[in-house]
């Protein structure tokens, strides 16, 4: 294992490179290839429900298959495209930004890389099972996911492995930290995406093995006689509902919390100043995980629960709006009287402010719990989760892409295009969400193939919006792509304003990244 | 190397336990909805202790409603004999449910009772009642199943109506 460190070697040739590659920068493209492939798949399968939903009426796929649109779409994207898309930008930044020269166990990382394409392997090809995918929606509540036919198993297993994966990349990131920090970056000195990384693998390793556990008592109250969830055998179909969202809700913190570090990383460079409250954002990250792990009955507000308990999940999840409070505004002045310019990362990152916090609002509005009555399992849920999820996470996560692409590929990416690709973007994935607001408050539910004509307007608008933005996402692919086959070079710190250890290396970076350990200031 | 190694046990120690702990959440609940009374969980105790230690209040008079529910891939007719009864808190009643096989083959079910308000629940015991075991009824028999309870005279005073519902559940086992 140690000898790795040591002898300066080049990657190897061929496929085999990447099939057996422990090189954090290897597995970190990886990982981004992965989640591209994914976030694409999963937005087909958007389209699919866009599609149906233009017109009221059942046009081009019949319930069943829709349901299980749904509910694929929201597995693929948020274990195939968001999770991993995070992962591969640990993978590549942490060692960079923490002065290590690679991850601290990096044939594990190999093993949790290559689990996912098999886990998601396996997820799809139930479609092609009697009875096809999952169609109980992704939180797989029983006794309605248990009638899912042959495909059963298979998407179970699917869940294990991607979970798995997860957890050997969380104890990855975590030893990495702990122990490879170069010599003078104390904790507190680690640039922010390292710290939310930090926290984030910790809810993963908290957490995960939880919805391990949620999925094996379906297997087994299927197959195995059990009856966890099933009323005739003493059991109770709402106990799912608690133990998923113990872990559903701290899962929805890991998928926001590394955007979270990684727009502290992109103002500072674009403002030409330092973050503002560096230490009250750690803080601030450390509460809401905190919090993350009290609130998780607010999503099932409805099932009967006792007033004092309606009180005590509704007041425990407003107090995240002021942790979550604190970061936007120290965003803002970090921005405040700074020399601002708007390239591609920075539009992003602005973006990710102000449309995250719509997101914001609305979840503040859901956490009401007399009012979530009527919003519960409307489109209003959907406008909600996909404000904080596409322009809040994956937003980020371009964002992320196109500030440190010039670093790993050694090309400046075309700016013209960049900035094209955020307006088209931008425009078009309000278009698509917002109307969803309008509808839900009118009383539209989720999940449903069909709808009443009253719906109709709205619906045809935000299925434009939704097809604009899908194709709007084929040229982020031509971007990459142009970027990694050539273009105007690119100097090491690459942005004028950029600080950290990451942009002291060359572009590309040599392949271990630092063999002598730099010098924290 | 090793200080890697100490680091990946001691977090996968977390993982384990927390896989562990989603286990625990279960039996957790449980003894949650017991203290609190939550879910509907009725209590059970012995027809001759509920004589001794409850004195009937014969100045309240509480409603309790009776309810049958069939899960949908349940074919037996299912219905209580009487829909309502006025009951002092404190006093012992009786009444009962009445099942029917209405299938060609013997089947097994079991009923899982729920009492609305949750608050009533706690104060509502049962000491004998078909739902505390599995039912059998050969191919088209017809059977009384028996209820007997009493509502604890500390029931709060803005309770006037106790809702009773069973659910009746198939668990015949497949012939294998």
């Amino acid at each position: 294992m140690s000898t790795a460190t040591a002898d300066h070697h080049g990657p190897a040739r061929g496929l085999m490179r990447w099939v057996t590659t422990t090189n954090h920068k290897d597995i970190g493209s990886l990982y981004l290839l992965f989640a591209l492939i994914m976030f694409l798949i999963g937005g087909a399968m958007a389209m699919v429900i866009r599609a149906e939903l233009f017109q009221p009426g059942l046009q081009l796929v019949d319930p069943q298959f829709f349901n299980s649109m749904t509910t694929v779409h929201a597995l693929l994207m948020i274990f195939g495209a968001v999770m991993p898309a995070f992962t591969g930008l640990a993978n590549w930044l942490i060692p960079m930004q923490i002065g290590a020269p690679d991850m601290a166990l990096p044939r594990l990382n190999n093993f949790s890389f290559w689990l996912l394409p098999f886990a998601f392997t396996m997820l799809l090809s139930t479609f092609f099972m009697n009875g096809g995918g999952p169609a109980s929606g992704w939180t797989l509540y029983p006794p309605l996911s248990l009638q899912m036919d042959a495909g059963f198993p298979f998407m179970i297993f699917a869940i294990h492995l991607a979970g798995i994966s997860s957890i050997m990349g969380s104890i990855n990131v975590i030893v990495t930290i702990l122990n490879m920090r170069a010599p003078g970056m104390t904790l507190m000195k680690m640039p922010l995406f390292v710290w939310t990384w930090l926290i984030t693998a910790y809810l993963l390793i908290a957490t995960m093995p939880v919805l391990a556990g949620a999925v094996t008592m379906l297997l087994t109250d299927k197959f195995a006689g059990t009856s966890f969830f099933s009323a005739a055998g003493g059991g109770d179909p709402v106990m799912y509902q608690h133990i998923f969202w113990f872990f559903g809700h701290p899962e929805v913190y890991i998928l926001i919390l590394p955007a979270f570090g990684i727009v502290s990383a992109i103002l500072p460079t674009f403002a030409r100043k330092p973050l503002f409250g560096y230490s009250s954002m750690v803080y601030a990250t450390a509460s809401i995980a905190f919090l993350s792990f009290i609130v998780w009955a607010h999503h099932m507000f409805t099932v009967g629960m006792p007033v004092v308990g309606e009180l005590f999940f509704m007041y425990a999840t407003m107090m995240i709006a002021v942790p979550t409070g604190v970061k936007v505004f120290n965003w803002i002045s970090t921005m405040w009287r700074g020399s601002m310019t708007f390239e591609t990362p920075m539009l992003f990152a602005v973006g990710f402010i102000i449309m995250f916090t719509i997101g914001g609002f609305s979840g503040l509005m859901l956490s009401i719990a007399p009012a979530d009555f009527q919003y519960h399992d409307t489109y209003f849920v959907v406008a909600h989760f996909h404000y904080v999820l596409v322009t809040g996470a994956i937003y980020s996560i371009m964002a992320a892409v196109y500030y440190w692409l010039p670093k790993w590929t050694g090309h400046m990416y075309d700016e013209r295009l960049g900035k094209l690709h955020f307006w088209i973007s931008t425009i078009s994935v309000n278009v698509l969400f917002f109307p969803q607001h309008f509808l839900g408050l009118a009383g539209m539910p989720r999940r449903i193939p069909d709808y009443s004509v009253q719906f109709a307007d709205w619906n045809m608008i935000s299925s434009l919006g939704g097809f604009v933005f899908g194709l709007s996402q084929l040229m982020f692919v031509w971007i990459i792509f142009k970027a990694i086959r050539g273009g105007r070079k690119a100097t090491d710190q690459v942005w004028e304003g950029a600080q950290g250890l990451e942009w002291t290396l060359s572009s590309p970076p040599p392949y271990h990244s630092f063999n002598q350990p730099p010098t924290v200031r | 190397m090793t200080g890697h190694k100490t680091t990946f046990f001691k977090i996968a120690l977390i993982s384990v336990a927390m896989f562990g702990f989603g286990y625990l959440l279960v039996p957790l609940y449980d003894v949650f909805c017991e203290i609190t009374g939550l879910n509907g969980k009725t209590g059970q105790i012995d027809a001759t202790q509920a004589t001794a230690v409850y004195q009937p209040d014969l100045t309240r008079t509480i409603t309790v409603q009776f309810i049958a529910n069939h899960n949908a891939a349940m074919p037996w007719e299912f219905a209580p004999a009487v829909n309502r009864l006025q009951v002092h808190p404190g006093k012992l009643y009786t009444t009962h449910y009445i099942a029917q096989n209405q299938t060609g083959n013997d089947m097994t079910a079991q009923a899982v009772p729920s009492v609305a308000p949750t608050a009533a629940s706690r104060y509502f015991d049962k000491t004998e009642c078909f739902c505390f075991s599995q039912q059998h009824l050969k191919a088209g028999a017809r059977k009384q199943m028996p209820l007997q309870f009493v509502i604890d005279p500390k029931i709060p005073d803005r309770i006037q109506t106790v809702t009773l519902a069973y659910s009746l559940f198939d668990v015949t086992q497949p012939a294998n």
